[in-house]
């Protein structure tokens, strides 16, 4: 067994990225994941790897682009407004099927807002954050070893689909330390990457792009990249429910803010009161059946956010009309994290 | 009987979609001959760029990955970076390199990337239809300077070439011309130079290369041949102004 170590969680990121087989890191520094520049900018270049301090987002973004485009594995990491800049290059990688891991350790907007733990940029990772109408798989760690874990996850996934993924977090999970297990990448079968450039040698010549002018031709592509989304919510909803089995009211919530809900539903229990959580981990695919399914059962969620309302639209979505949809938000800022107490006060009022 | 001229290897048998009288399709040549001559191609990764030079994979024979508009250097530095054994090129436009892609060309050129930067300077946007671009001369009409560029309001035009080769990552800088005979032999010499730099691994190399756009200048192919070859180059002086060997 791996010995338990004791880290950040935008450590865990690092590591598991270098696990994955990721040499190519792109970047550029913003609060509050600086750990993970920092990190491989230390153990990048000792593993035969490359570490860019790019001169800004759009350059990094693009940087990735490029080594991608190779059929490396690579990352870039940012927070909020950094994650803005790049969300051109992220349109253009996910109209030229590109893999490549996005990490977005969120902070409070808009504009300079704040540094603090924020989920406001839900719309932002799960609608298509750039132009042209496209998704990216979007997963939302809850702990240190989700950091890894799903990390991890993200790169095979990335490969798997072809397409950009993205871990969405905050400093909550991001500058917390806690006990992490590293462990070996699991032992997924990933496609062959035919389709890379690397000079034609004696072969047919490859483009990697996303121009498509002749008649039809980007009505195609469109469709082609929908099918992906849709294969995506058939084969990788991926969710954790706890205490739902007789829960009356069951929290959403996801990320830092689910933690803070599972100790507020121990208190809630303790004094009686049925209620459970369903943590949604991928967000996009949001798993949507589990809430479906969910509301077979519980007529009644709470949704808990760090901002004004954005994952309940899609919780709504996903139930119709088959149970009663609650929400209580903190928008992002300095003081404005929930504590457990304010949450089993929020249980109260809707059990 | 002896054949003396035929079609570079690295470059397609097709027709470009290039106006009559435009410069792309001759520094296309140049740069393909270039390829050949060192037997790069099958080992070349090209980085296309946004506006009239965009379909670069049409005309040449080797893989290209598409930038976005202005970020060819970046994509290139993540290319060469991840494969350092490939050989690799951007070609691009001045409104992609010289406006929305500056910081990328300077810090690409400042970090000494090992890649080769074709810049092609029509003093306009071309594909968007004749704007006024960082590199329009003063007092120039274009479409979105109907007055002239207005130096006090539009700033000055950009010397590319000269800018770039104040940095130390550049090992080499040259603005070339393809208006006339000499200038084109000149030119296929120094894009040789340049490529054969990143060859021998030397680092960053950049060719500025002055092109005509009669149908955006509103001129017939000689006329714009002509301008090239007088107003262009009185202001963008052709010559090396950078070069590491004779340092």
């Amino acid at each position: 067994m791996s010995k338990r170590l004791f880290v950040k969680g935008n450590e865990a990121v690092a590591m598991a990225a270098i696990e994955a087989g990721c040499r190519y890191y792109f970047g550029y520094p913003i609060t509050p994941q600086s750990d993970i520049p920092e990190y491989l900018s230390r153990e990048l270049p000792r593993l035969g790897g490359e570490f860019i301090q790019a001169e800004s987002e759009i350059a990094s973004i693009n940087m990735l682009l490029g080594a991608s485009a190779t059929g490396v594995r690579a990352m870039t990491s940012s927070s909020s407004p950094g994650i803005s800049l790049k969300q051109e290059g992220i349109s253009y990688m996910a109209g030229s099927e590109l893999p490549g891991v996005i990490v977005n350790i969120s902070r409070s907007g808009p504009g300079l807002g704040g540094i603090d733990a924020s989920q406001a940029d839900y719309f932002q990772a799960v609608k298509g954050g750039g132009h042209g109408g496209y998704h990216i798989i979007v997963l939302a760690p809850s702990s240190v070893q989700e950091m890894y874990d799903l990390t991890l996850l993200a790169f095979d996934l990335a490969d798997i689909y072809r397409m950009p993924a993205m871990i969405l977090a905050d400093s909550v999970v991001g500058q917390m330390k806690e006990a992490l297990v590293p462990h070996g990448r699991p032992d997924t079968l990933l496609p062959a990457k035919d389709w890379v450039v690397r000079g034609k040698g004696d072969g047919e010549q490859r483009v990697v792009k996303s121009l498509y002018l002749g008649d039809g031709e980007l009505e195609a592509h469109n469709w082609k990249l929908h099918a992906k989304y849709r294969e995506l919510k058939e084969k990788e909803e991926r969710w954790e429910e706890f205490e739902t089995e007789d829960a009356e009211l069951v929290i959403a919530a996801f990320g830092s803010t689910a933690r803070i809900a599972k100790t507020a539903i121990m208190m809630a229990r303790e004094a009686g009161l049925k209620v459970g959580l369903l943590r949604p981990i991928t967000l996009f695919p949001f798993p949507e059946r589990a809430f479906a399914a969910l509301t077979q059962r519980c007529k009644r969620i709470l949704d808990v956010e760090l901002n004004t309302g954005q994952m309940i639209e899609d919780v709504r979505l996903s139930i119709a009309r088959d149970a009663d949809v609650f929400f209580y938000g903190r928008p992002p800022g300095a003081g404005s994290l929930p504590t457990p107490e304010e949450l089993l006060e929020q249980i109260r009022k809707y059990c | 009987m002896q054949q003396v001229f035929k079609r570079p290897v690295s470059l397609k048998d097709v027709q470009t979609h290039f106006c009559p009288g435009c410069h792309h399709g001759t520094i296309h040549r140049l740069v393909a001959e270039a390829l050949d001559e060192y037997g790069v191609q099958q080992r070349t990764i090209g980085v296309a760029s946004v506006g009239c030079s965009v379909f670069l994979y049409g005309y040449f024979d080797i893989d290209v990955v598409e930038a976005p508009h202005g970020r060819a250097a970046a994509v290139a530095t993540g290319v060469k970076r991840a494969r350092p054994d490939s050989f690799v090129f951007t070609y691009q436009g001045d409104g992609d390199l010289a406006a929305i892609g500056t910081a990328e060309i300077i810090h690409a050129a400042n970090r000494g990337e090992d890649i080769c930067v074709i810049f092609v300077n029509n003093t306009t946007y071309g594909m968007t239809g004749g704007q006024m671009a960082p590199t329009t001369l003063v007092g120039q009409k274009t479409s979105t300077s109907p007055y002239g560029r207005n130096q006090s309001k539009d700033g000055a035009p950009i010397r590319m070439a000269e800018l770039l080769a104040q940095l130390k990552g550049v090992a080499f800088s040259a603005r070339v011309a393809v208006n006339s005979p000499k200038n084109l032999m000149d030119a296929k010499k120094q894009i040789k130079k340049a490529f054969r730099y990143q060859v021998e691994g030397k680092g960053f190399s950049f060719i500025e290369a002055l092109s005509a756009c009669p149908t955006n200048w509103g001129m017939n192919p000689l006329q714009a041949n002509e301008r090239v070859g007088s107003e262009m180059t009185d202001y963008f002086k052709l010559g090396v102004f950078k070069n590491v060997e004779n340092l």
